[in-house]
Order: C-alpha cells, then sequence, then structure tokens
C-alpha cells in the first residue's frame, strides 16, 4: 500500500457532483415521453370504497388516463422474505380491491401529461366509501387484542422481580414518528422491448428489483433498479411502497415512462413510520446495584395488513447481566399503514425505556447511574453466554464520562443552575447489532492506471461511494482519484441494502477481495507470452502500488501488460460471506451524556451539551463517521423532545403531515456535540476491523434528555416527546 | 392547484382594476397563498401580482410615525435602522417569525394578510367552518395543541392568528392604508383583523377587490423600552405556542405606559388593553408583573389540548414585562 487513506477524514468522492447539482436523482431523469402520476388518497381509515367518480377529472386539461381498483392491472403479491431479498412491510399490491386499511391509502392514480395537471385532476376524483369504525391508536387498539409475537426468557423472572431488594416498575410510551428525509420517494419507471427500468429513491437496488420481478412475474434480469443518488431514507426506504409498484404498472399499461413523487403530507400515510410503543419495565436489583431481574414486555402499533414487530427488547437481552430475564414483544392492530424499519428501529425506543429505568433504579438505590451500569456490565453475551468480539463498553463510559465533567455533578435534583436556567445532566448506554451480510463486488484494472469498483449497493449520503474508493485507492496502492466507484445499478454484482449498519462491514471484505482478484489477474497476464514478466512464475511477481514487480527491480504498469495483448482490462471478481459463525458474539457499543437547561419562568428546555463516545470498530472515514453519529444525536434529540406524528382520533388522519408542523431538530436547537470514536478494529467481524455507524448513535439519546430533564426539574416523563407543556411548572 | 391567470400590475390603480369582478388574489411573496393554492384550499382564477408596485419603501411619515410600504420585505423591515432603534419589539417580533429564505420572500401586506395554520382547514377535506361556512369546526374536538386559540375563540373557530409580525404592531398601534376601487382609506390595526364569531370566513375588514397600500406605524413611545418573547417547542421555524410583545416606559420605578400584545393564543392579534391600564401606574415589579399576566389571560378559553397555554401565555407576560423594563430609560433598575 502506497498511501493508507482508510480512517483519516477524506473528502466526499461524490461532494462536488452534489454541490454543482450534476447528481442526479431519481425524479431528475426524464425519459422521452415521460407522463406524471399523482395519487387520490382514502379520507376514511377502514372500510370500503363504493364509488370513485371521475367523470369532471377525465376531461381535466392534460390527463391521460386515470386508474383505480375497477380498472388496475393484476400484480402479484411479493413474498415478503428477507432471506430471497424481496422484503416488504406493506403486503398488498396497490389497487388490489376496494377495501380500505388506513387513511392516505391509495384510491386513484391520475396520470397527466405535466406534474400540476396530474395534480389538479386528482383533487377532482371524488370517492365515497362505506366506512367502518376502526383503532386510530394503540390505546384503542389494544382494546381489539393484542398478539405476542415473540419472547426470550433466562430463569424465572417474575418471581425474581417479586423477591428483588430494590425495584422499577414503569410503562414507557413513544409516539409514531415518520421518517422524513429531504429526498421524497420518487419513482420514473420505463419498459424498452419487455425490460423495466426504474430510477428509484431506494436503500437497497437488489431488493426493489427481486421485489419487482415478483411483482410483474418477471425474471430478475429482466429489471433495471438504478439509485445513482439518494437524498437519503432512514430505513422509509429499504423495502418499496405501494407507489413504485403502481408506478412501473401504469408505464406498461401505457406504452410511455411515468413519473412519480410522494408529495410530504403521503410520506406520513403511504411509506412506513416508527410505530407507537408502549414498553412495560420490572427491573430488580439488590442494595448494592446487581441486576436480579430485567422484564421487558412491549407493544407496538401495526397494521391490518401485516405485522411489523418493533424489537423494542432487542438490545434488553445483551445489555446487562442478569440472571433472570424477560424479553416480549407484541401487537396490536391500529387503521394506519404498515410499520417499517426507522433508523436504529427496536433499541432506538427500547433504549429510552431501558435505560430510562436504569436511572430510576440508580435513583431507587441511591446510586450514581455511570456507577450501576458499570457494575452491571458485562463481558459475555447474556443471551447466549459467548464472549464479545470487541467490546470495549467500559473505555466509553471512562472517556466519555471524563469529558463531560461527570464526577462534577451535584445528583441532588434542581441543584445545578445557570442564571435563570436549572441545568440536568443525564447519561444513557447506546447498543447496536453488528453483522455482516454476503456481498460480491468486481474490480476492473485498466491500461491507464485506472480502477472501477462495481457492486449493487448504494450510498443513502452516508458516504459509501467514499469509504469503497478509500478502500479500493488502499489496497491496490493507487491514487483515490484514479477510482471510479460505480454503485446504485442492480445489474451490478450482488450488493448489500443500506440498512441495518451492516453495508460498511459487509461491502468492503467483498471490496478488498476484489482488488486482490483483480490484481491477481494483472499479475497473471503480465507473466504471459508477449508480457512484460513473460515466464516469470506468479509466485515471484508482486502487485504494489499499481505496477506488477518482480525480485529483481523490474516493474511493469497495466499499459506495459494490457496492452501489447490487446487486452482491455484485467478483472477480479470476489464474494464475501455473511456474519461468520465463530463462537463470538457481536455488537457495538457506546455511551450518551447529556446536559440539558430548563428556564422554570419560560417553560424554555434546551439541550446544552451532548458528549458521547463510540465503541464501533474500526473507523473507516473520521469525517463521514463522525457525521454519521452526529447526525444519529440529532434525530435522537429530535425524538426526545419534538417528533411524533399527531392523529386525529376520528378520522386516523395524520394533522401535523408537513415539515412546518411535524417538529424535528433545527441549528437553533443544537447543542454542542462532541462525539468520541474509540476507533478499536473489529478484527474477528473481517479484515479491515469495521462494524457499522449509522445508527448506534440515536440509540439512548431521549433517556439521556429525559434523565436529565429529571435531574433538572424532578419530573420523570416516560411519554416521548418530552415538550415544554409536559414539565412546565404551571404556577407562574 | 388550479389553473389561473396571472397578471403583473405596475401601478395600484392597474392592480384593483385587474382584481375587478374576479375570483382573484393578490400575489405578494406567496408564501401563503402559492402553498394553499398547491392545497387546493384557496381557488383563484386570477393572481395578481402586486410585487412591482411602488410601495417597497419604508418612509417617515408626519408626528414621528414610520410608513411601511405593503410590499417591504419581512427582512427589509426587520433590519431597518428606525425598525431596529424606535420599534425593537417588531424587528425582534419578524427575526424570530418563520425562515430566513420565508422573511426574504414575505411581504408586509401578505404577513397580515396570512391564514390560519389549522391543519383541518388546511387538508382541503375536514369540516371548517371558515373554508367552507356552515360544514362545522373539526378542530374543537381535533387535534389543538398548537396552532389554536384561549383566546376570541367561538364555537364556530378557534384558529389562532399565526403572526408574529402583527403582535408587534398591535402593541405598537399602526394605521392600514388600503386602496380601492372608490379610493383609499384608513382602517385601525387594532380593528383590522376580526375574531371569528359566527362569521369564521370572514377574516378581516378588507372589502372586495381592496388593496392594502402601507401599514404606518404609531409614533413610538418616548424613552421605552421593548421585546418580544416567543416561546415554542422548537427554537426557531415554528409557530408560537405563546408569545408576548410588551413595550414598557418608566417614570422612575413606576410604569408610565405600557403596551401588551400576544400571540400564539388569539384568533386576533391580541391586545391586552385591562391588563395595561392595570399596570399603568403601578410599580414595575415581578408582583405586579404577574398580576397584570393573570388578569390578561382570566378570560381564557382552553380547549383538549392546549389548556397549557394559559399558564406558557402568563410566563410569556411576565418575561415580556421583566425585559422591556430592562431596556427602558428614564426609569430605575428592577
Ligand atoms: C413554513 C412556514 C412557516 C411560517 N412561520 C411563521 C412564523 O413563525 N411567524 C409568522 O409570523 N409567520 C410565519 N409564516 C407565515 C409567513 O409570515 C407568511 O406566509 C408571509 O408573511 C405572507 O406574506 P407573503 O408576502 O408571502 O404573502 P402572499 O402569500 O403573497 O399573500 C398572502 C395573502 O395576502 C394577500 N395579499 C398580499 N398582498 C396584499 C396586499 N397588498 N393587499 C391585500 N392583500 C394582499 C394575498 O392575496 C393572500 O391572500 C410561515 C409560513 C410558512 C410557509
Ligand atoms: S379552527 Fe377554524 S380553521 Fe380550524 S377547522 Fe375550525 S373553523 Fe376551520
Amino acid at each position: 500500500m502506497s498511501q493508507t487513506t482508510i480512517g483519516s477524514a477524506v473528502a466526499r468522492v461524490d461532494g462536488f457532483d452534489k454541490l454543482t447539482g450534476r447528481a442526479r436523482y431519481a425524479a431528475d431523469f426524464h425519459p422521452e415521453g415521460m407522463a406524471h402520476a399523482y395519487g387520490v388518497y382514502s379520507t376514511i381509515s377502514r372500510g370500503r370504497i363504493v364509488s370513485i367518480d371521475t367523470s369532471i377529472a377525465d376531461g381535466m386539461p392534460g390527463v391521460i388516463e386515470i386508474f383505480h381498483h375497477d380498472n388496475f392491472p393484476t400484480l402479484h403479491r411479493s413474498p415478503a422474505s428477507f432471506p430471497e431479498e424481496n422484503m416488504v412491510d406493506e403486503l398488498r399490491t396497490p389497487f388490489e380491491d376496494d377495501v380500505v386499511h388506513y387513511a392516505g391509502q391509495f384510491v386513484a392514480l391520475v396520470v397527466a401529461d405535466t406534474f400540476e395537471h396530474a395534480r389538479d385532476a386528482a383533487y377532482r376524483v371524488k370517492a365515497s366509501y362505506d366506512a367502518d369504525s376502526a383503532a386510530a391508536n394503540l390505546a384503542q387498539g389494544l382494546e381489539g387484542g393484542v398478539t405476542e409475537a415473540n419472547r426470550t426468557e433466562r430463569g424465572d423472572a417474575d418471581s425474581a422481580f417479586d423477591s428483588a431488594e430494590v425495584k422499577v416498575d414503569a410503562t414507557y410510551t413513544t409516539p409514531v414518528e415518520t421518517h422524513n428525509p429531504m429526498e421524497m420517494h420518487a419513482t420514473t419507471a420505463r419498459w424498452a422491448n419487455g425490460k423495466l427500468i426504474v430510477h428509484e429513491s431506494t436503500q437497497g437496488v437488489i431488493f426493489a428489483r427481486n421485489t419487482l420481478a415478483k411483482n410483474f412475474d418477471l425474471d430478475p434480469s429482466q429489471i433495471e433498479v438504478h439509485a445513482d443518488y439518494i437524498g437519503s431514507g432512514f430505513g422509509g426506504k429499504l423495502w418499496l411502497w405501494p407507489h413504485s409498484l403502481a408506478t412501473c404498472a401504469v408505464a406498461r399499461e401505457l406504452g410511455r415512462p411515468v413519473q412519480f413523487m410522494l408529495p410530504r403530507q403521503n410520506m406520513f400515510t403511504t411509506s412506513g413510520h416508527r410505530p407507537e410503543t408502549s414498553q412495560h419495565i420490572q427491573l430488580g436489583a439488590k442494595t448494592d446495584g446487581t441486576l436480579t431481574s430485567i422484564i421487558h414486555d412491549s407493544i407496538n402499533s401495526t397494521s391490518s395488513i401485516n405485522t411489523f414487530v418493533e424489537a423494542c427488547g432487542g438490545s434488553t437481552s445483551s445489555l446487562y447481566a442478569s440472571d433472570a430475564l424477560r424479553v416480549s414483544h407484541a401487537t396490536a392492530q391500529v387503521a394506519r399503514g404498515t410499520p417499517t424499519p426507522m433508523r436504529a428501529p427496536g433499541a432506538g425506543v427500547g433504549l429510552f425505556a431501558l435505560e430510562s429505568a436504569m436511572d430510576e433504579l440508580a435513583i431507587a438505590l441511591d446510586m450514581d447511574p455511570l456507577e450501576l451500569r458499570r457494575q452491571n456490565f458485562t463481558a459475555t453475551d447474556p443471551s447466549d453466554g459467548k464472549p464479545w468480539s470487541s467490546n470495549h463498553m467500559l473505555e466509553c463510559y471512562d472517556r466519555a464520562a471524563e469529558r463531560f465533567g461527570w464526577a462534577d455533578r451535584n445528583p441532588q435534583v434542581g441543584s445545578m443552575r445557570d442564571g435563570d436556567w436549572l441545568i440536568g445532566q443525564g447519561v444513557a448506554a447506546c447498543n447496536w447489532d453488528a453483522m455482516r451480510n454476503p456481498c460480491d463486488a468486481r474490480v476492473t484494472l485498466r491500461p491507464d492506471g485506472s480502477a472501477t469498483v462495481h457492486c449493487a449497493t448504494q450510498d443513502i449520503g452516508t458516504g459509501t461511494y467514499t469509504i469503497i474508493a478509500q478502500t479500493a485507492a488502499d489496497t491496490l496502492g493507487i491514487d483515490i482519484g484514479r477510482i471510479h466507484v460505480a454503485i446504485g445499478d442492480s445489474t451490478f454484482p450482488h450488493g448489500q441494502i443500506s440498512g441495518g449498519s451492516w453495508a460498511t462491514a459487509s461491502i468492503l471484505p467483498a471490496i478488498v477481495g476484489a482488488c486482490k482478484a483483480a490484481a491477481d489477474k494483472l499479475v497473471e497476464y503480465a507473466a504471459n507470452d508477449g508480457a512484460p514478466m513473460a515466464g516469470a512464475d506468479t509466485d515471484d511477481l508482486l502487485f504494489e502500488a499499481g505496477v506488477v514487480k518482480n525480485g529483481r527491480g523490474d516493474q511493469a504498469t497495466p499499459a506495459d501488460i494490457l496492452e501489447p495483448q490487446k487486452l482491455a482490462h484485467a478483472i477480479g471478481d470476489f464474494h464475501s460471506d455473511g456474519s461468520p459463525e465463530d463462537g463470538y458474539a457481536y455488537g457495538s457499543f457506546g455511551v450518551n451524556f447529556v446536559e440539558i437547561g430548563w428556564n422554570p419562568n419560560t417553560a424554555q428546555l434546551k439541550v446544552r451539551r451532548v458528549v458521547s463516545s463510540i465503541d464501533a470498530g474500526a473507523i473507516m472515514n473520521d469525517a463521514t463517521a463522525r457525521s454519521q453519529v452526529e447526525g444519529a444525536i440529532v434525530m435522537g434529540l429530535g425524538a426526545a423532545m419534538f417528533e411524533a406524528t399527531e392523529y386525529d382520533e376520528r378520522t386516523g388522519r395524520p394533522v401535523n403531515n408537513n415539515y412546518a408542523e411535524y417538529l424535528v431538530p433545527v441549528n437553533a436547537d443544537m447543542p454542542e456535540l462532541d462525539v468520541i470514536l474509540l476507533n478499536h478494529p473489529d478484527y474477528h467481524l473481517n479484515e479491515l476491523g469495521a462494524r457499522g455507524i449509522g445508527e448506534i448513535g440515536l440509540t439512548g439519546v431521549q433517556a439521556a434528555v429525559a434523565n436529565a430533564v429529571y435531574h433538572a426539574t424532578g419530573k420523570r416523563i416516560r411519554d416521548l416527546p418530552i415538550t415544554l407543556d409536559k414539565i412546565m411548572d404551571e404556577t407562574a | 392547484m388550479r389553473q389561473f391567470d396571472y397578471k403583473r400590475a405596475t401601478d395600484t390603480d392597474g392592480a384593483i382594476q385587474a382584481h375587478a369582478g374576479q375570483a382573484a388574489a393578490y400575489l405578494a411573496g406567496g408564501t401563503t397563498l402559492i402553498d394553499l393554492v398547491k392545497l387546493d384550499v384557496m381557488q383563484p382564477e386570477r393572481m395578481v401580482d402586486v410585487n412591482r408596485l411602488a410601495l417597497s419603501n419604508i418612509e417617515d411619515a408626519d408626528d414621528g410615525r414610520l410608513r411601511i410600504g405593503a410590499t417591504v420585505r419581512n427582512t427589509a423591515l426587520a433590519y431597518d435602522d428606525r425598525v431596529k432603534r424606535d420599534y425593537t419589539v417588531l424587528s425582534e417580533a419578524l427575526l424570530q417569525g418563520a425562515s430566513r429564505q420565508l422573511r426574504n420572500r414575505a411581504t408586509t401586506a401578505g404577513n397580515v394578510m396570512q391564514r390560519v395554520r389549522c391543519s383541518y382547514f388546511r387538508d382541503g377535506i375536514s369540516p371548517c367552518n371558515k373554508r367552507e361556512p356552515g360544514t362545522g369546526c373539526s378542530a374543537i374536538e381535533g387535534v389543538n395543541r398548537e396552532v389554536f386559540a384561549v383566546l376570541g375563540t367561538s364555537e364556530h373557530c378557534i384558529a389562532v392568528h399565526p403572526s408574529d409580525m402583527c403582535v408587534a404592531m398591535a402593541a405598537i398601534g399602526a394605521t392600514v392604508e388600503v386602496q380601492g376601487p372608490n379610493g383609499t382609506r384608513e382602517i385601525a390595526f387594532g380593528d383590522f383583523h376580526k375574531m371569528p364569531g359566527n362569521t369564521p370566513h370572514i377574516e378581516h375588514e378588507l372589502a372586495e377587490d381592496e388593496l392594502i397600500t402601507h401599514v404606518t406605524l404609531d409614533a413610538p413611545i418616548e424613552d421605552a423600552g421593548s421585546t418580544y418573547v416567543k416561546l415554542r417547542d422548537r427554537s426557531s421555524y415554528q409557530f408560537a405556542l405563546a408569545s408576548c410583545a410588551a413595550i414598557v416606559a418608566l417614570d422612575g420605578d413606576v410604569i408610565r405606559e405600557v403596551r401588551l400584545a400576544l400571540g400564539g393564543v388569539g384568533t386576533k392579534p391580541w391586545r391586552c388593553s385591562q391588563a395595561e391600564e392595570q399596570l399603568v401606574g403601578a410599580a414595575a415589579n415581578e408582583e405586579n408583573f404577574a398580576q397584570a399576566a393573570r388578569l390578561a389571560m382570566q378570560d381564557a378559553t382552553p380547549y383538549k389540548h392546549n389548556a397549557y397555554k394559559i399558564p406558557l401565555a402568563r410566563k410569556a407576560i411576565t418575561q415580556a414585562l421583566k425585559d422591556a423594563t430592562a431596556r427602558a430609560g428614564n426609569g430605575g433598575s428592577i
């Protein structure tokens, strides 16, 4: 390796294209003759469509065709299998029948010559319904019955809890959150010679291709899914939603390309959300703080279309030592679309409950909350007894505590002050899975000394382009400017989804392998007859810094080798496997310390500081990794204080479905963020020592805020978000 | 979005003519209008663009007043030296409204005329007396935590008038100058916006085809201190949950003159005359501020999710009075 770029803050290789507008997103493609589709959405939350009156809309300017359940082509459902990589959360295909499962479900699709014409006509389509009553929220859903999805047990958690010396027993609730990436969902579809070519804003070109193959009964090779650039997805773009299928279907029906963009307000209904949860936590401990029982029973809202389980207790069975434990998950149906993973699904809301309860336990024990966590640290994964491949949680605690100044905290509630502001300090652990999945890649070396990497993965804005380029540059020993990264195309070698924080750990080993295979191929060519090192034993040749060398000081460039033989390139392919079955447990760990200020005179709540320490394996790029953690903390702060999709109980319709009223943090809310990346490689997981870093930063943030709020105000808020009215001192 | 035709006016007479006899709307910054047209909630058949009218100046008027042209952008108004110096409360209110991009577009008249943020009004389908008179009010029994009022509501409508700028103007005192087919007239700012009563679709005093040409601020109160306190969930880019514009002038430790207006809690920019009366001649201290705050909110009606606004508004009032007093000249210290 001539130089090492891995780990350093290499600037994004796609930054220039994004900054100059050259980067093209799904809706930036306008194939010749393209028409525009716009949806008509159900205004009731449960029932049947009685009629759809298109008489006015049909005659409006530019209208090409209006589709609904009576005239929509029949599509096939996807088996929705994760292993087969055709997962979907909304099992039903659009316009399948006249049944309405949720408000905001598609009831018609207008296709017109322009976006404005399509929208104008869509407003004039009149649907009438036969409405049924339906559960509008989790509380109402519970009345309709609860279905247990799974449970994990160690020992007898109930009796251990009953006989515990110190106990916490509390229920925590979290609202629906809606994915609000900047780029809304979009599909541009065209059919050519029996092939379907789709530009889709997706976190998984392979999953999208496989799903469409099932929907349209095609061979996957007949479909191309492109996602050159994605304006993020936060999980909402992992699987396809009805609009994508519908757009492809009407493009085929009409024999012309069609584009669909999901309006922001419909991002709140038809493309998934983080479900509402109610989590009952019971912790039992000895007076010295040793946990003796952990019980985490959670229920989340799901739809009548599919059962989505939010794995709230996913981290709970592994984070702390306790002989007795029960983690269970259950669901109840609510008349909303199907939930889907949202950044840090499960632990994202689960650790709000567990880590709030740990704080309550520390108070009950009169113990420092950080000390309580240290005391219950476990060096093996208690869920299966395996040792952790690499777990530096205790170092995270130490380093972040020191940076934050935790030792100076006065544990007395309401004792810390800055002028009119009461100060609160809270801590909560973070945790996320570490895993890898199978991945293929191809590297092509060319006579001009450049290399192209092909892989059917995509960059949702996290920095995948950049770390692939870094990995290839380091492995081949050539300048990063000579690496072309070709991703976001389902026709490339099988790649991974951008989700679950496993993209990095899965993709990079395949890139390394493919680089080495391409180098081996060039070495082999170098020893061919008529080549610069003809007759050499390939074992004596070495590819280094972009050239092939022998032991005698001779070297040959790719041009020297390929051109005389009239060869275009040297190609290397590689397949890397999923997580090793080597007796280790894998995970990433960390901690968030949060300082808040609360002004009792004005009821204002502000986060002042966050110090976060994260153990997520080797850091591939200090800048992009740091952005991931900082961005995740921002989202965590949003979940803690602002984010909640509010539904009208009578209609089931979301009411704050826009950027003005669905609150996410703005710059003015941002505290100082101080992120410590431990950067300890996990070589059991892969040769780069890389895990993933996209989600862990979000976990536990809400609890750290809630714990800090308690420290300042004495109010324990167990229902997110923590808005100013919940902690307001009303006597003023 | 329906088809509409578009006329760009170059003088006020032309604008009024182009507006007359049509289901027309004046188009200023478009930040309210275009949004609601896209949502199909406002359905003008013609838009009369007023951006080229010669109404973009801020001029000194007689009696020490300040005359603001209808198309002066919110940003320009907020950073005008005279406004910053003599009407701090207005500058602060403007700068806490919306976002910088919106303020760069939004105009003075457009801000006065902005529509409610009620989601049932904006969704185009829920029963809403403002959008479709007689259909009922979905908000009273609906989700009403944020942009819904506790003052000036009726059983027909509870939507807040969302402007921050107007709250400061209500406190300062102003005159709205309008021009219509029959000439010009003036409307006192306090009379301009209407409470919903049983006609929530009638929001203001402007007659058909009338154009706002200027808003003229009353002369500043000598030696007064002023401020705008806006309370909300996030620190920027959110409408007020409760806000207060306060102007205080002192005579020693005693309040000589005071103006108080509230945002986020009223169906119109809400002037608190009774509380003002009680404060004049009283000592400028926290006890009296709190007393005034209680008085200002004593007739408030809470709805399902917005009862917290009553104590929150009291906090805004007390804090604003404190801060304005601290800025007032000629006084003792508090
Ligand atoms: C996301 C978002 C957040 C916002 N947040 C805030 C906030 O926090 N605080 C706040 O105060 N405001 C806020 N606003 C509202 C914003 O201030 C108004 O949209 C803006 O002031 C309207 O001015 P405009 O020039 O764009 O008006 P336009 O949209 O052009 O017009 C608005 C209305 O006024 C009429 N009109 C315009 N000019 C005249 C005239 N000369 N005579 C008669 N009628 C006229 C139009 O016909 C239309 O009915 C927000 C808006 C948005 C979209
Ligand atoms: S509060 Fe007013 S605007 Fe909102 S639904 Fe009721 S009548 Fe309509």
